[in-house]
This record gives structure tokens, C-alpha cells and sequence, in this order.
């Protein structure tokens, strides 16, 4: 059975899916999604050790074999992006219980839970899979599902901005898919590993250089890099709680992979990095985004718009991490991918709490909300340290790594920007603490009690973590440089 | 509606032949171009037909949306099946060989089996697509 | 496919945006289709007298393609079709100015 785990990773959830549409009853359709999730959760769990043993796990589909038929191909750098997605999606699977039937009512909640599963195994399939034909399927099931979560928000706005996000999303979908023709019609073959010796072999034609802008640019807009991040802030804003946390902690993140994975392992270093300029462009981009984005979230009223902007901002950190094309860059880019969902994650879902019970997320009807929801407000605060980078919590380390690859790179100046730009986070999560706990509570607000446990204990959870692995960086760091290492030595 | 009778009896001689080649299509698809993407939109054309000159309600009582969303999910499970069939015998995922103890036939029924989920799925997503919108905008005139 | 492409970018009407993108893909089709094209081919169906054959994946790609196009479609235009009925346009600087209107 253990042979099959790649297979059943995907499968479950998409068995799910339907079977949540059968089985229509509120509860049932949660229990299922909640079974497949965190089956899918030991699945990976499962995977990950056998990827640290050092090998690499090829599962043929079908039986066929590569690169003809599809293959999954699993190494340390999925595997552990396996893990965050699956650990994430079944965090907040008690967290959705309560949540969901806050905002949507109980109609037609089986629909929501088809969506979220088929979502997940959109990810995890995009994750998982060694053929890149098959990786644009997987991407295209995960953004169809995400365009009707998204669109499933309470506010009217919630639809204009699955719309906009459906047009670049599939824009960006295009993009990959003409990418990965041009790299067919040039080699002549769809599995990636196949690809990258194939490539080796041709070198730098203009085709290969093409399909590689179109390839970067597609899982770029993806990916929320600026100048291509418009899509995500109305998106994150106006999507369901729950939905806001899932996304943000797992969505780009897969699209960070699928990065990695074509630059390092398709294209090989010498193209990247040495033919193409591409380690300053992306370098340039990835500050401007820190910038830009923190600047954005300084000002803004909503509290989860400023946790989006924010997100772009974090993106630009783990890019910019990916940009030094070494191995302490690409482990820092790593670490960071995996504190921040747990951050961002833990930080949405304290959100969402504060939305059950108060209604509203504008900073400005907030003041004093850390003397009413003492725990929630406890849990966002803490997060936003997190994204501040103090020590003890597992945003420093991932900085820590950064500034220390960008020393080490010689680009000095830029282990200065990284902290300056964390002087902006200090601003906006201050202005957070400022409202929590500093202004009094007016007074004709009204009463309100803390998040009741189910929606409590996820949060906490996640924001404990974040600082757990801030403290014992073992599993994180160790696999993450183990995956640096395998991405940048072990390609062919 | 008025009834247009030269419509309506095309139609009705239509409607058959539509279903039958949707099947043939289906069931051919081993030896020719063919399979249960291209079938089930056929399929679905023939109701998307009947519906335009039936009426929605007349279409609807054939195909209500419940066995609609149950035939979407059932196509789905299908093929999900199949392939977790597969694993309990001991292959891969959706390795059709170890169906049988022939390898061929085992292919030629894992194919069979796989193309029919998928033609009953598309076949009733694409009416179920219709249905909605067509649906809708006689909700709005309403 | 820049003309597709184009009109995403320019157009104001959703409609026409979902249009473009419409054809945006199918250009994209037609390359993958004709990567498949071997000169003097036949469908790839082994049978006595041919020796050469089409290549049959790129077709079937783009089936899988074609798919996933149809879905985005569809959702996009259900999409549309709600937007509409929230802010009785589909125009979308006049669905801006109504969200300006409207404080969050």
C-alpha cells in the first residue's frame, strides 16, 4: 500500500469531492471533506520520510512508463510542499465547520465543500506530478475550483473579484500552456525530467528562450509577483475566512514550487541564471514588491486587504530568496514559504474569528477589540510579529536565512533593504496593536464574546506553531536545505 | 410558444439518431476517433436540442437537475473507481492489465469502463450548464 | 492570439473580455494541433498501407485543453451573469463607479 501513496495522495480528495455532492446532508458533506483531508495529511506525512531517506519516489500512471506515460515524481522539495498544503488543509478543516455556516448558512453548503476538496487536489496534483502537461491540468482544476470559492464571499465585490482573478488566472494558465508547447515542439517530450536533459542538450535556442518567458510569466501572475499581483488583494479580501487563510497559505505557495521546479530542475542553472539575466530581474522585482506592497498595507482600512497586501509583500521575500540561485538563497526562500503559511494562515483565521463574532474587519470598528476578544486578538498579534521577523518566532528565522544568503551572495545592501522593509511590517502591525489594545472601547459597542473553541483552537494552533518553529528549526530548516541542495546538485 | 410543426417533427425524427451515434461514438471509441469526451457532448447536443424546441420544463422533466448533479458525480466516482480498483488488485493507478487476466482484454474493459464515466459526466455538466443559464434569464423576465 | 489577447486588455464589457480570451485559447489550439501535423500523415490508427502517422498527442492535449477552456467559459460567464444581476451592468468602470459609491 505504501507503493500507492503518491496515487491516493490526489485520489482521495477527488473521491471526496463527488461523494460530498451525494451525500447532501450539512454535516456529512463536512465529515467527508474533513476524512479526505487529513488522510491525504498522514499520506504526505508518510512520503515525507521516506523522501528524507534520499529517495527519489517515481510512481507510474497507469502502469505506463516515462516519459511516455504520466509520471509522479516525488523528491524532498515536493514532499515538503506536499506537507504544508495537506497540513494546512486540515487545520482549518474544524475551523470551517463553524465558519462556513456563519457566512454562507446552511444552503447548498455541499457545494462549498466540493469546491474546497477539489481545490485541494487540484494543489496537490500540481504539486505532485513529474509531467508538465499534467501540471497545467492540476493548476487549471485548483483555479476553477478557487474562482467559485472566492466567488461564494458574502459581499457583492467577492464576484467582481473572482471575475478579475478568472480572466488573469486563466491569461496566466495560457501562458504556461503555450510555454509548454514550444518546449514540446522543440524536444519533443512532456515529462520534466526528460525535459531538463532534453534541454541540456539543445541549449539556448530561441524557442527554449521563449517558452521560458512564457513560462515565467504565467506561473509569475500565478504566483501574485508584482507588477502581476492585482488579482490577489480583492480576491483575499472578499473570499470567505476560511477560504482567505486556505489561499493564502497554500495557493501561492504551490506557485512558488512550480517556479522552482522550472527554473531549477526543467531549465537547467546555466540557462536560468547564467544565459538569462533573470536572477536580477527577479531580485528587482522582489524588492520592489516588499516595498511597494508594505507600503500599500500601511494605509489601508480593511484589515484583510492590508493582510493581502502583505502577502505580496512576503512573496517578494521568498522570490527574492529564489533570485540568489544558491543553495542558502533557495533554503531561505523555502523556510519562509513554510513560516508563512503557517503565519498568514493563523493570522487570516484570527480574522475570520473577529468577522463571526463582530461582523467587520475595518480597522476603524476595532478599537479596544483586544479587551473583548482577548485570545483572537492575542493570536493576530503574535502572527504579526511573525511577519515582523522578531526573534523567537518563526518569521526571524526565515529573515535570518535571507539576509544571511544575501550576505553571503555579496549583495550586502540588500540584507539592509530586507530589514528596512521590515521596519514598514513594524508599522502596520503596530497601527494592529495600537487599535487592539490601546483605545478604549467605545461605548456603545456591543457585547461580544470570544471565538467560541472550534474556530479558537486552528488558530492557535497554527499561530503556535509559527512559533514552535521559530524556536526548534529542525524539520524545517534541515529539509529545506536537504531540498536546496537536491534542487541545485541533483539536476541532470 | 408557438409551435413550429416542421421543427417539431425534425426534431422528434432527430432526437434518436443523435443518442445512437452518441453511443456509437462512445462504444467505437477502442477502434476509431471516438471516446466519452466527444460522446457525451453529443449526447448532451440531442437534449440541448430538445430543450430549444420543447421548452426547458418539457427538457427538465426528462432530466430534473437531481439525477443531473447525481449523474455528474457518479461519471466522477466512476472513473475514480475504476482506477482504485486497479490498486486493490495490486497495479498502479488506473493500470487497466491487471482487470483481467489478459492484459488486452484487461485494457479493453478498464478503457471501456473509464470512457463511459467520463461521458456520463460530461454529458450532464453540459446540460446542466445549459439548463443555468437558460433557466436563469426566464427567472429575470419573470 | 494577440487579437484575442488584446481584446481582454482593452475592452471594458465583460463579455467581450470572456470572448477574447476565447480566442486567445483557440490560437493556442491551433499551435499545439499543428506541432502534430506530419506531412502526409494519417489518423493514428495502426492500419495495413500507411506507414506514416499523425502524432496523436497534441490532440489529445488540446482535448483536455479544450475542456478546461469550456469550463473556464462557462464559469466566467456565470460569473458575469451574477454580476449583473447584483449591479445591473456589466460594464466594468461602471461597476467600479458603483463600488466607489459604496463605502466597504
Amino acid at each position: 500500500m505504501i507503493a500507492q501513496l503518491p496515487a491516493l495522495i490526489v485520489v482521495i480528495p477527488l473521491i471526496g469531492a463527488p461523494l460530498c455532492m451525494l451525500v447532501r446532508y450539512r454535516d456529512w458533506s463536512w465529515t467527508v471533506a474533513t476524512l479526505c483531508t487529513w488522510a491525504s495529511f498522514v499520506c504526505a506525512w508518510i512520503i515525507l520520510q521516506q523522501a528524507t531517506s534520499g529517495n527519489t519516489i517515481s510512481y507510474q500512471m497507469g502502469g505506463w512508463a516515462p516519459p511516455l506515460g504520466i509520471e509522479y515524481r516525488i523528491d524532498l522539495t515536493n514532499a515538503f510542499v506536499l506537507l504544508v498544503v495537506t497540513g494546512i488543509g486540515s487545520i482549518i478543516m474544524p475551523y470551517a465547520r463553524e465558519s462556513i455556516r456563519s457566512e454562507f448558512g446552511t444552503r447548498r453548503i455541499y457545494f462549498f465543500y466540493t469546491a474546497y476538496l477539489l481545490c485541494f487536489c487540484g494543489l496537490l496534483g500540481v504539486t505532485i506530478t513529474g509531467d508538465a502537461f499534467n501540471l497545467f491540468v492540476f493548476l487549471e482544476i485548483n483555479s476553477l475550483a478557487t474562482y467559485v470559492l472566492i466567488a461564494m464571499g458574502k459581499n457583492r465585490r467577492a464576484l467582481t473579484a473572482a471575475y478579475q482573478y478568472l480572466i488573469l488566472g486563466t491569461i496566466g494558465a495560457t501562458f504556461i500552456v503555450i510555454g509548454i508547447g514550444l518546449l514540446y515542439a522543440e524536444t519533443g517530450t512532456l515529462n520534466m525530467y526528460d525535459l531538463s536533459n532534453r534541454i541540456a542538450e539543445v541549449g539556448a535556442s530561441r524557442t527554449i528562450g521563449a517558452a521560458f518567458a512564457f513560462l515565467v510569466v504565467g506561473i509569475s501572475l500565478k504566483l501574485a509577483l508584482f507588477p502581476l499581483h492585482l488579482w490577489l488583494p480583492n480576491s483575499y479580501t472578499y473570499a470567505p475566512s476560511m477560504i482567505s487563510a486556505f489561499l493564502a497559505a497554500t495557493a501561492t505557495k504551490v506557485a512558488v514550487y512550480v517556479l522552482l521546479r522550472f527554473l531549477f530542475t526543467v531549465f537547467n542553472y546555466e540557462l536560468t541564471f547564467d544565459a538569462l539575466p533573470l536572477d536580477y530581474i527577479l531580485a528587482c522585482l522582489a524588492l520592489i514588491a516588499m516595498f511597494a506592497a508594505s507600503t500599500v498595507a500601511i494605509f489601508q482600512q480593511n484589515l484583510k486587504r492590508m493582510l493581502a497586501y502583505s502577502s505580496i509583500a512576503q512573496i517578494g521575500y521568498i522570490v527574492l530568496g529564489i533570485s540568489f540561485a544558491s543553495s542558502a538563497g533557495v533554503t531561505a526562500g523555502m523556510v519562509h514559504l513554510f513560516n508563512h503559511a503557517m503565519i498568514k494562515g493563523g493570522m487570516f483565521l484570527a480574522l475570520g474569528c473577529i468577522m463571526y463574532r463582530v461582523g467587520t474587519v475595518n480597522i476603524n470598528k476595532l478599537d479596544g477589540i483586544g479587551k473583548r476578544m482577548p485570545l483572537t486578538t492575542a493570536a493576530l498579534i503574535l502572527g504579526g510579529f511573525g511577519l515582523i521577523g522578531v526573534p523567537l518566532t518563526a518569521g526571524f528565522i526565515s529573515k535570518w536565512y535571507l539576509v544571511t544568503a544575501a550576505l553571503e551572495r555579496g549583495w550586502w545592501p540588500l540584507g539592509f533593504l530586507i530589514l528596512l522593509s521590515s521596519l514598514l511590517a513594524v508599522i502596520y502591525v503596530w497601527r494592529l496593536v495600537e487599535a487592539a489594545y490601546m483605545k478604549p472601547v467605545p461605548e456603545n459597542a456591543k457585547v461580544v464574546e470570544e471565538a467560541p473553541g472550534s474556530l479558537l483552537f486552528p488558530t492557535w494552533f497554527l499561530i503556535g506553531a509559527s512559533i514552535y518553529f521559530g524556536i526548534e528549526t529542525n524539520l524545517t530548516v534541515g529539509v529545506a536545505m536537504d531540498a536546496a541542495k537536491q534542487l541545485l546538485g541533483g539536476l541532470g | 410558444m408557438r409551435s413550429y410543426l416542421v421543427l417539431r417533427v425534425v426534431a422528434k425524427l432527430l432526437m434518436p439518431f443523435i443518442l445512437v451515434f452518441a453511443l456509437y461514438v462512445q462504444f467505437h471509441g477502442d477502434y476509431g476517433p471516438g471516446g466519452g469526451f466527444q460522446a457525451g457532448v453529443i449526447f448532451a447536443s440531442g437534449f440541448i436540442l430538445y430543450s430549444l424546441i420543447f421548452g426547458i420544463q418539457a427538457a427538465g422533466a426528462v432530466m430534473s437537475r437531481g439525477i443531473l448533479r447525481f449523474a455528474t458525480a457518479m461519471g466522477l466516482l466512476l472513473y475514480a473507481g475504476v482506477g482504485f480498483y486497479t490498486m486493490l488488485l495490486g497495479g498502479n493507478y488506473l493500470e487497466y492489465d491487471v482487470i483481467a487476466a489478459d492484459p488486452t482484454k484487461g485494457q479493453h474493459i478498464g478503457i471501456l469502463v473509464i470512457e463511459a464515466g467520463v461521458g456520463i459526466t460530461v454529458a450532464s455538466v453540459m446540460i446542466a450548464i445549459f439548463f443555468t443559464f437558460a433557466g436563469r434569464r426566464k427567472a429575470d423576465q419573470a | 492570439m494577440m487579437a484575442g489577447f488584446y481584446i481582454v486588455i482593452a475592452h471594458d464589457n465583460l463579455i467581450k473580455k470572456i470572448v477574447g480570451l476565447n480566442i486567445f485559447q483557440a490560437a493556442v489550439f491551433v499551435m499545439y494541433i499543428s506541432f502534430g501535423k506530419v506531412a502526409g500523415g494519417t489518423a493514428p490508427i495502426i492500419a495495413e498501407g500507411f506507414s506514416a502517422y499523425s502524432n496523436p498527442l497534441p490532440h489529445v492535449l488540446i482535448l483536455t485543453a479544450i475542456v478546461v477552456g469550456v469550463a473556464t467559459t462557462a464559469l466566467g460567464l456565470a460569473l458575469v451573469v451574477r454580476i449583473n444581476e447584483e449591479y445591473g451592468t456589466i460594464e466594468d468602470d461602471e461597476i467600479q463607479a458603483a463600488d466607489d459609491e459604496q463605502p466597504q
